[in-house]
């Protein structure tokens, strides 16, 4: 491994452990105190001692520092904690409604993939300018959406007003339709948008001229030289795409009521349920961190002028 | 051949039958204000292995003219009249299609700038393969084999792994050699060669045109070869073609558009140019008021280094750089890129502390000054900048950016501030009506004199002008010496002349270092150097000065 | 757009400048026909974008001009009205006028992402254009913080601030406001280490300039533009984040008229009353838009 390699992962790993740290600055200094909401419930009928144990159990009543420090340990061997609201390791929790979001996303992403790359794909190769900016100005209005308003919109047109996909008991995938389509649009739009703008900045570059005059067609422009020279600069939003990725299947998943990430974290703000939420949002950090490191260490396979650059510093 | 050529071939017993022929060629774009003409009532005739320049200024049309030739205008350009006929066929009408099967096999392209000419992504051979998979030139291994072949004889060497490396591994002058070997792989009727040379150093520069030459005569393909330098046309054309405004000033012969201009343009335009020019014999006279003895400038042993990747590295920019500049002289320091030439002048104006070396400037040691001292220093050196495009702030009227130095020191009122910008502005020959402009509404030449105005305002003894007129087209560019010409006469200045380009630095200065990665290889007076050079880098760099070949046929 | 894809418009450079410069011909004819040219200049998108702006931000200042009914308190025997010619938009369940609910919505969802995007412009430019202007350490520490922020999705970034602070539209608004910070500091810093390459700056520097004065004659002006721009830009998406979170229900608290809770509240009646989620969907779209649309006339922002 290169220093650059050891170097990036030591720089990952230090925004993953300051992404801990302000997470739990953050939700500790919460003035709501999560464990009396739950128990001082008069309906369970605990009595004061009876709270200060189980307080004690939670490790609340330690001074902060040493929460952190437990709270650390706790991470790295893999212990999240306990749920206050549901009585449940944190873990399971998570791993509980991780496959329904994961599907959602996958689904949702890669159909927004698709649509990215046809309406790029129009873009460039459509004859005439003014369909062109028509298609341009699609992503714009993708982005300008509410995504919780399209979930809304689309249950309104296909299942109240077309009676396509049932409200009640639909298939396991009549039920994925709707949420994957709503999740595909926002995030189908900063892809498209980086790829047209891309594709029209390598079209001005003078190799393309060169390629052209070499006897080459427009088709074979956009496949040979275009295409790869786009693709590659949409590798650096794949963080951001997730983060947005994970917003979107929040959203959608309260909007279609499905279960999932989505829904733990919204119950979690409910509840002020503290481990939950922070558990998912290091959890959410850490997919971040690892897909941008990812993308950084891939990133020269697939240019050549990085990879020169590396060998340097290595 | 599988792909459809709609070109008649040429009967053999028709010598001399025009292998291009424009005629009444008129280009224009769309732009926001409409329909615009940038080319019009274009003609001109390219024989078969004919080498016929196409030059002008900026904005001349001589690009475009190039470009309606080989199908390529602008996405807003077109050919609103007249025809292009390539072996008789008028393709000004042809669509990209039909366009797409002469192109890079009849007629072919070498760019401007090699360096953003290549795809980066994509391997020197597959890029030279290209074209000949296009065209479908042969299997897999003849082309592979004929790629070799053509980048041996472009003259790259190991040809087998240039073949493999990427565009950014290459320097600028193997990159316009791959792009001359992908010109000439289908050995096409003719190239266009748009600006070949001009991003690259002069010695490359030469050595380019050299081999376009060789294949030109080997292959006997003619070239339609756009410039702006009357010194390369002169060089290397049978024929030249004057432009300005879009419209032919004036064309003909070399020899004879050289010796007999008959156009007023054409005359200016060869007084302008410096490797042209003819009043250079005659050694400089200088006024007696500042043939004082003190030195303005001295440079002692200076010593610059960089750090690179990581600190560890150790770049020497330059290295034992020593020369001192008298009183209301000029002393030029001349080099190609990379030749330590910029940071010299940086470390003499005080932006940069040299590794080691002493620099005194009016006597005042820049080396040790710090703080408040330097920022006093500067009312004595001021510098001018190569692209007068950047170096003023494009939301500053003209007026504030002239007197922004005063600001700096002189508490001086208002209205005197006023005043002198007003003189200022007068004396680099500026109308007082561009006070009130920003940059973007002044021409490339009057900005710099916005530059020259500034840097004069405080009174400096000494200006650094780095590559201050190598931007410039050249009619602007004899305009901008002469009056720095004049300026030196009427005060007095020293000036530090960084350049690249030897023939201005021939006639506008009194002494000059050559430099070369780093080191001094010549100094002493200009006509000295150029007379008797010093060092062999100096005498190549000499003989690359492109005109000569011209000014010798008469 | 000026994007058109150009095949060899590089290959233009020279002979494309006087196309690009303002061509000097027609600025010197200041007349009544100059003047016509502007009319005709004015992209209509951007007249109608100005245009939607005005109206919201009217409405958000005097809602009382443009309906005489509450956003309140509703009308009996008036519940879920389709719309109809007394009630342009219809009626909600408890027989509010949609349109005055929309009109009234227009002050909180407007104020809240003025204050959003508040935060981010002032709490992200000031990091960024400190962590630009002083280099080493300093920028180093302020922009390993601006990773750690960009590292926690947005949505949950702000929810962890909307537990910490309560919910309401303030608090919503600040915790928008707070992920955007990491982005304004970027742009901010990158905008910075931008002009202070240039060769103005440096000759500032080089005619006697201190480092005050050229930062705030020349490296604070040049950097702003891009940054005014990314706020028109953030304006929008903030619109949108609040409504969101509104929508969620961890903004403004019912009755408030909130157009992402309007959108909530429609939602259970989205059987029988298809224009109370609707509509209040497409005017959030219009006015994001706009907004967009506006800040695009600003100036080619990339971050």
């Amino acid at each position: 491994m290169s220093r650059y390699v050891i170097g990036r992962i030591g720089q990952a790993a230090l925004v993953l452990w300051a992404a801990f740290t302000v997470s739990f600055i953050l939700l500790q200094a919460l003035p709501g105190d999560a464990i009396l909401i739950k128990f001082l419930n008069p309906e369970l009928g605990l009595g004061p001692e009876q709270i200060a144990d189980i307080r004690a159990s939670y490790a609340a009543d330690s001074p902060l520092w040493m929460q952190y420090l437990h709270t650390v340990a706790n991470f790295l061997t893999g212990r999240f904690g306990y749920s206050i609201h549901a009585g449940v390791p944190v873990g399971d929790l998570i791993l509980a409604n991780l496959p329904p979001t994961l599907w959602l996303a996958t689904l949702g992403f890669l159909l927004s993939v698709v649509v990215a790359v046809i309406l790029a794909a129009l873009s460039a190769l459509s004859p005439f300018s003014w369909l062109r900016s028509f298609i341009q100005s699609i992503p714009s209005l993708f982005i300008s959406t509410p995504v919780f308003w399209l979930g809304i919109l689309l249950i309104q047109v296909f299942s109240f007003q077309l009676k396509l996909i049932p409200v009640i008991n639909p298939g396991p995938w009549q039920a994925l339709i709707l949420p994957v389509l709503t999740l595909a649009v926002p995030i189908s739009a900063p892809l498209a948008q980086i790829l047209m703008r891309n594709i029209d900045q390598v079209l001005t570059e003078p190799f393309v001229a060169v390629a052209r005059a070499k006897g080459a067609s427009h088709r074979w422009v956009l496949w040979k030289h275009v295409a790869k020279n786009a693709v590659l600069p949409t590798l650096t939003i794949a963080g951001i795409l997730f983060g947005e990725l994970l917003a979107g299947a929040v959203v959608t998943e309260a909007v279609f009521g499905l279960n999932g990430l989505g829904g733990l974290t919204q119950r979690s703000v409910n509840d002020q349920d503290i481990a939950v939420l922070q558990a998912i949002v290091v959890f959410s950090a850490a997919a971040f961190v690892l897909i941008n490191l990812t993308v950084d260490l891939l990133y020269p396979v697939f240019d050549p002028r990085l990879r020169a650059r590396q060998g340097a510093l290595a | 051949m599988t792909t459809a050529i709609n070109i008649r071939p040429v009967p053999a017993d028709v010598p001399k039958l025009p292998l291009l022929e424009i005629s009444n060629l008129a280009v224009g774009y769309r732009g926001s204000d409409g329909f615009q003409r940038v080319v019009h009532e274009v003609c001109l005739l390219v024989r078969p292995g004919e080498v016929v320049a196409l030059v002008g200024e900026s904005g001349s049309g001589k690009t475009t003219t190039a470009q309606a030739v080989i199908g390529l205008l602008a996405e807003n350009g077109r050919v609103e009249a007249g025809a292009v006929r390539l072996n008789g066929t008028d393709i000004a009408g042809w669509s990209q299609r039909q366009l797409d099967t002469i192109r890079g096999s009849r007629i072919s392209l070498i760019p401007q700038d090699p360096t953003s000419s290549l795809n980066p992504v994509k391997t020197i051979g597959a890029q030279v393969a290209e074209v000949l998979q296009i065209h479908r030139q042969g299997s897999r291994a003849e082309i592979d084999a004929r790629v070799i072949e053509l980048l041996t004889r472009v003259g790259l060497s190991q040809p087998e792994l240039r073949a493999k490396q990427y565009p950014h591994e290459l320097s600028g002058g193997m990159r316009q050699r791959v792009l001359i070997a992908i010109a000439i792989a289908l050995r096409p009727a003719l190239i266009i060669a748009d600006e070949p040379t001009s991003a690259l150093d002069v010695t490359v520069q030469k050595r380019i045109l050299d081999l376009i030459d060789e294949l030109r005569r080997e292959y006997g393909t003619a070239v339609l070869l756009v410039t702006h330098d009357l010194g390369v046309a002169a060089d290397r054309a049978n024929h030249i073609v004057v432009l300005k405004g879009g419209r032919i000033q004036e064309q003909g012969p070399t020899a004879e558009v050289l010796a007999f201009p008959r156009s007023e343009y054409t005359r200016k335009l060869l007084a302008d140019a410096p490797s042209l020019g003819k009043a250079r014999a005659v050694p400089r006279i200088r006024s007696p008021l500042i043939s004082g003895s003190d030195d303005a400038i001295a440079v002692e042993s200076l010593v610059q280094d960089f750090s690179i990747g990581g600190n560890r590295e150790v770049f020497r920019a330059v290295d034992g750089v020593s020369f001192t500049v008298k009183r209301g002289t000029t002393h030029a320091i001349v080099g190609e890129s990379g030749s330590g030439k910029t940071t010299t002048a940086r470390s003499i104006v005080g932006f940069q502390k040299p590794t080691s070396g002493r620099i005194l400037v009016d006597g005042i040691d820049v080396t040790i000054l710090r703080g408040e001292n330097l920022r006093q220093f500067r009312k004595t050196i001021q510098l001018v900048y190569q692209n007068p495009f950047a170096s003023l702030d494009p939301r500053q009227t003209i007026f504030q950016i002239v007197e922004e130095p005063l600001l700096n020191f002189d508490p001086l009122p208002r209205e005197d501030r006023a005043k002198k910008v007003h003189a200022i502005l007068e004396r680099v020959g500026l109308p007082q009506s561009v006070l009130a402009r920003k940059p973007r509404a002044l021409s490339g030449g009057q900005r710099q004199r916005v530059a020259i105005a500034r840097a004069l305002v405080l009174d400096p003894q000494v200006l650094v002008l780095d590559e201050a007129v190598s931007a410039l087209d050249v009619t602007v560019q004899a305009q901008i010496l002469a009056l720095l010409d004049e300026l030196q006469q009427a005060l007095g200045l020293t000036y530090l002349f960084i350049s690249h380009d030897l023939a201005v630095v021939r006639q506008i200065s009194d002494t000059v270092s050559v430099l070369h990665n780093g080191r001094q290889v010549d100094s002493g007076p200009v006509e000295d150097v150029f007379l008797r050079p010093g060092s062999s880098y100096t005498r190549e760099l000499i003989s690359a000065i492109p005109g000569q070949r011209g000014i010798g046929q008469h | 757009m000026t994007g058109l894809n150009t095949i060899g418009r590089s290959l233009l450079r020279d002979d494309a400048d006087i196309l690009k410069s303002p061509s000097p011909p027609s600025r010197r004819i200041v007349s009544g026909a100059a003047w016509l040219k502007v009319v005709k200049g004015l992209q209509p998108g951007l007249v109608l974008a100005w245009f939607v702006m005005a109206i919201v931000v009217l409405w958000a200042l005097f809602p009382q001009w443009f309906t005489s009914y509450s956003a309140t308190v509703g009308v009996a025997r008036q519940q879920l009205r389709a719309p109809n010619a007394e009630h342009w938009l219809g009626t909600d369940a408890l027989g509010r006028d949609l349109l005055a609910r929309i009109i009234y919505g227009a002050g909180n969802s407007l104020s809240g992402a003025f204050v959003a995007v508040g935060v981010g412009l002032v709490v992200g430019t000031t990091l960024g254009i400190v962590a630009g202007s002083a280099r080493g350490r300093i920028d180093g520490a302020i922009m390993r913080g601006v990773d750690v922020l960009l590292s926690i999705p947005q949505l949950l970034l702000s929810l962890s601030i909307v537990i910490l602070l309560g919910f309401g539209i303030l608090n919503a608004a600040i915790a928008v406001g707070v992920t955007s910070i990491a982005s304004f500091a970027r742009l901010a810093r990158s905008e910075v280490v931008r002009v202070r390459a240039s060769d103005y700056v440096e000759a500032a520097f080089g005619s006697g300039g201190t480092f005050g004065r050229v930062l705030l004659r020349h490296i604070l002006p040049n950097s702003l533009t891009s940054v005014i721009a990314f706020a028109a830009l953030q304006l929008g998406w903030a619109i949108l984040t609040i409504s969101t979170l509104g929508f969620l229900g961890y903004g403004a608290p019912p009755p408030t008229p909130e157009w992402g809770l309007l959108i909530a509240e429609g939602r259970n009646y989205i059987a029988r009353a298809w224009w109370l989620t609707t509509v209040p969907g497409i005017v959030v779209i219009l006015v994001v838009l706009s907004a967009n649309r506006i800040s695009q006339s600003f100036g080619k922002v990339t971050a």
